[in-house]
């Protein structure tokens, strides 16, 4: 099969350098964490609260992983398979959660219910913050795998429910686990959500150590447990995809699928989703409108708002195309010519996303500042910040969409004398499509809510609306807050509107 | 054949990426010899821009020189600056607070301030190394409802009485809260420390997001005492009117560490190319115009030029704070753990 295959070399070549580019702040914090001595590193990490906040972390990570798998591959099978409709509407519905930066989600709970701060706070906010992550990769590989198996499988007496835990689920196992991965490393990375609902993990003592500590080596030293953690689940994550291994050989024949309905699983349906999106996008986006109105004598600067949506735009926009592109080969490495090497390509490009988003943009900052000085506080130091932290993103929905696509036009491509590249052109990148844009939807929509990359290292005076929302909400003047909240929030649904408007039309050759 | 051409191409990739960093090398090196011109300051501010931003307009349009602002949190500004070291782009570094300030100070980043202008401080405000002054000053207080309190407390260790059981507000996250208490581990040492913030969780107190909520509460007597900084109630009134303020301040005037004043504060890079702007910036912040512009906006006290604090506030002198180096008030670190051990901090 293709596995034996040599990759081409216009492959391998820009995967290795998008490998080594992300591991830079791997680099940096051994760089940073071994200068200050090994006897500090042993000392630092090895204390009671050290465990203590890991095991913390790791329970916030597997209950959030758990909920989002759940309602993420319901929200795709809403999508994909029920007779809810309009398609359109859904998918953007709900991704709308995920364009909403965590501590401002957060904050919008714990302003309304003072009490659910603590685990079940950070628990809710998290899981609806990182569903989609589950959620649009698996809706790719729905949209691309084989409706007929479900059709055998149903003809054959399985029940619907059957069909969907066996050849529904079965089908988006690489899916499932790519998003999985990414919530994971998520949960771990993040500050902003916990912070806000004063529950205690992991990532306090390492923004503490920066914030109040004003010591960038206790941070680094610190962060190296997270970069430990990022390992395991990545192996892990690789482990469980090969031993359930997807393929696809025919091409099937794509056809409506909708399976029967009752009047009590639509009832169920519709609850569901629009539960989901009450509370999801729903309570952050009447909290926002609540704080805007709140105050009558304020004045809101449309011209502001709308100069900062063009920022945040643009670099969104930027950011999610370069991301692709350097995502792009080491995904097709990684589905098509499967083995140690492109697994070690692939999971270096993990690992630093369980960092939290201010370590990688010190560490941007520590190579910027000696290497690349003429770019430092310029955009495009902050775009590769930005590429880094989304890269992981972008490889996932990749990956598994490729990974789904059928192998067998590939055959027929390579035995009528079209070379490797030629292939990838033609025939595997555009089967990938769906996957191509969900990776591009991820990585922008995940830019336009950033933060801590941005503060550090835009250029002077740039101001997005990440920033704006920072600054009024530092300030406790929520009533500025809720305008850029809002158009956030808005600008979330263009490029996944854009984005599923394309990706069907992908899909319907 | 196909390893020969892969070979090939290696080459040709190692020879691109050479030229690439031939360009960022020569490039960098030329821009570093122009620095010394006398750009925009560049100033990281941990300061809000919704605070400091009118001042720093009005000392453009007065001196001409122009201002490159970066905001963000003054921790991670100090983090930033410890990170770039030499090489960083910063002329100034303005704080919310004097620990991160000792922070940088403590790396060897900042320049020693000329006389004309630590002479301005008092030494109190000021770094033992004369390299940051203080900008302005909060004191701590207890904010309180006279409708629901006749007796107010006159030390802190007073609101550890039952009496005030579940009826004191405070605001767990807030900068300056954690600043009184890393004051209280300096000042009494760690086990009394301890002894202080277990006995103060028995009392029950109620925590709020942000220190304008605790005064808020005060206002409306969900609780009846609230501990947090002077200005919220000014800021209150300025916003609300009088009428519609119930609460008052009481300040702890007896040396009490409950009292203490916590500073904003200036520093220049001792990398700075632009070192005789830098000061000029800092000695407008110290001048009548920038300290009467801290006194009336934000109601903090005006530290400089004899600038009277605003008219309801008691005298610095008055106040009479307690005694403490500000730098150390650095190790926030420790007190955040304090805290958390304590199960003040987090749920």
């Amino acid at each position: 099969m293709s596995s034996r295959t040599r990759a081409p070399f216009a492959l391998v070549a820009p995967a290795l350098v998008a490998s080594v580019l992300s591991l830079v702040p791997v680099w940096y914090l051994f760089q940073t964490a071994f200068t200050s001595g090994f006897a500090a590193v042993v000392d630092e990490l090895f204390q009671s609260r050290t465990l203590q906040l890991v095991l913390r972390s790791l329970l916030l990570m597997v209950t959030v992983t758990s909920a989002s798998v759940v309602i993420g591959v319901f929200a795709a099978w809403v999508v994909a398979r029920s007779p809810l409709r309009p398609r359109l509407l859904l998918i953007i519905a709900f991704s709308l959660s995920l364009a909403i930066p965590s501590y401002l989600a957060a904050f919008a709970w714990v302003s309304w219910i003072p009490g659910i701060s603590g685990f079940l706070g950070a628990f809710i906010v998290l899981t609806f913050v990182c569903y989609p992550f589950v959620m649009l990769p698996v809706i790719a590989s729905m949209d691309i795998s084989d409706p007929m198996s479900e059709k055998v499988a149903l003809s054959l007496g399985r029940t619907p429910f059957g069909v969907f835990r066996t050849v529904t689920l079965g089908q988006s196992r690489p899916a499932i686990t790519g998003g999985a991965l990414l919530v994971a490393l998520y949960v771990l990375s993040d500050f902003g959500a916990v912070a806000a609902m004063r529950y205690e993990v992991f990532t306090w003592v390492i923004y503490g150590a920066y914030r109040a500590g004003f010591n960038p080596s206790r941070a680094a030293i610190l962060s190296t447990v997270l970069l430990m953690a990022a390992l395991v689940l990545t192996l892990i994550e690789a482990r469980v995809r090969s031993t359930r291994d997807t393929f696809r050989l025919g091409s099937g024949v794509r056809r409506a699928t909708n399976i029967q309905f009752g009047i009590p699983a639509r009832i169920a349906t519709i609850t569901g989703a629009v539960l989901l999106v009450a509370l999801g996008a729903g309570v952050p986006i009447w909290r926002a409108i609540y704080w805007t109105g709140f105050d009558s004598s304020n004045q809101v600067q449309w011209d502001v708002v709308i100069s900062s949506i063009a920022t945040s735009f643009g670099i969104g926009i930027v950011t999610s195309v370069v991301t692709a592109l350097v995502a792009l080969p080491i995904a097709l490495l990684s589905a098509r010519y499967r083995g140690r090497a492109s697994q070690i390509l692939e999971g270096s490009t993990y690992v630093a996303h369980a960092l939290p988003g201010i370590v990688i943009a010190i560490s941007i900052v520590y190579l910027g500042i000696r290497t690349l000085r003429p770019l430092y506080q310029e955009m495009p130091l902050l775009i590769l910040a930005q590429v880094l932290i989304f890269l992981p993103l972008a490889v996932a929905s990749m990956r598994s969409a490729i990974a789904m696509s059928t192998q067998s036009l590939e055959h027929v491509a390579r035995s009528l004398g079209a070379g490797s590249m030629m292939t990838l052109l033609r025939v595997t990148i555009p089967l990938a499509l769906p996957g191509i844009m969900a990776a591009g939807a991820l990585s922008m929509l995940s830019s336009v809510k950033e933060l801590p990359a941005t503060l550090l290292l835009r250029p002077t005076g740039t101001e997005t609306l990440a920033t704006q929302i920072w600054k009024f909400s530092s300030v406790s003047d929520y009533a500025s807050v809720g305008p850029f909240a809002l158009a956030m929030i808005l600008l979330a649904v263009v490029p996944v509107a854009v984005l599923t408007a394309t990706t069907r039309h992908g899909v319907a050759r | 054949m196909n390893q020969l051409r892969t070979k090939a191409r290696v080459k040709q990739l190692i020879a691109g990426a050479m030229a690439v960093a031939l360009i960022a090398g020569c490039s960098s090196g030329s821009s570093e010899s122009a620095e010394t011109s006398t750009g925009p300051l560049v100033v990281y501010s941990g300061r809000s821009e919704a605070l400091v931003a009118e001042l720093f307009s009005q000392f453009t349009t007065q001196t001409g020189i122009k201002l490159e602002v970066r905001y963000a949190d003054s921790g991670e500004l100090a983090a930033l600056l410890i990170t770039e070291g030499d090489a960083s782009p910063a002329d100034v570094y303005f704080s919310q607070d004097a620990g991160a300030l000792g922070a940088v100070e403590d790396a060897g980043l900042l320049s020693t301030l000329p006389s004309d202008i630590t002479n301005l401080v008092d030494s109190r405000f000021r770094s033992t190394q004369d390299r940051w002054v203080a900008t302005s000053g909060r004191a701590r207080v207890a904010v309180y409802n006279p409708e629901l309190v006749s007796v107010v407390p006159n030390t802190i260790d007073d609101i550890l009485n039952p009496m005030w059981k579940g009826k004191i507000g405070f605001a767990p996250t807030n900068a300056s809260w954690q600043s009184f208490v890393t004051a209280l581990r300096v000042i009494r040492g760690e086990a009394e420390a301890e002894q202080w913030l277990t006995a103060f969780k028995a009392n029950e107190p109620v925590p709020y997001e942000k220190n304008g909520a605790v005064r808020d509460a005060v206002n409306i007597g969900e609780v009846s005492l609230g501990l947090v900084n002077h200005y919220y109630l000014y800021e209150k009134i300025a916003a609300e009117g009088a009428d519609a303020v119930v609460a008052k301040n009481h300040y702890f005037i007896n040396g009490d560490v409950g009292g203490l004043i916590n500073v904003a504060g200036v520093g220049v890079l001792e990398s700075s190319k632009n070192t005789n702007a830098a000061n000029q910036l800092v000695k407008f912040l110290l001048s009548v115009q920038g300290q009467e512009y801290f006194g009336l906006k934000t109601f903090e006290y005006p530290l400089a030029a004899g600038v009277a604090p605003f008219s309801e506030l008691p005298t610095i002198e008055e106040l009479n704070p307690p005694a403490i180096d500000l730098s150390n008030l650095k190790s926030l670190a420790e007190t955040q753990e304090l805290l958390a051990k304590t199960g003040l901090l987090t749920k």
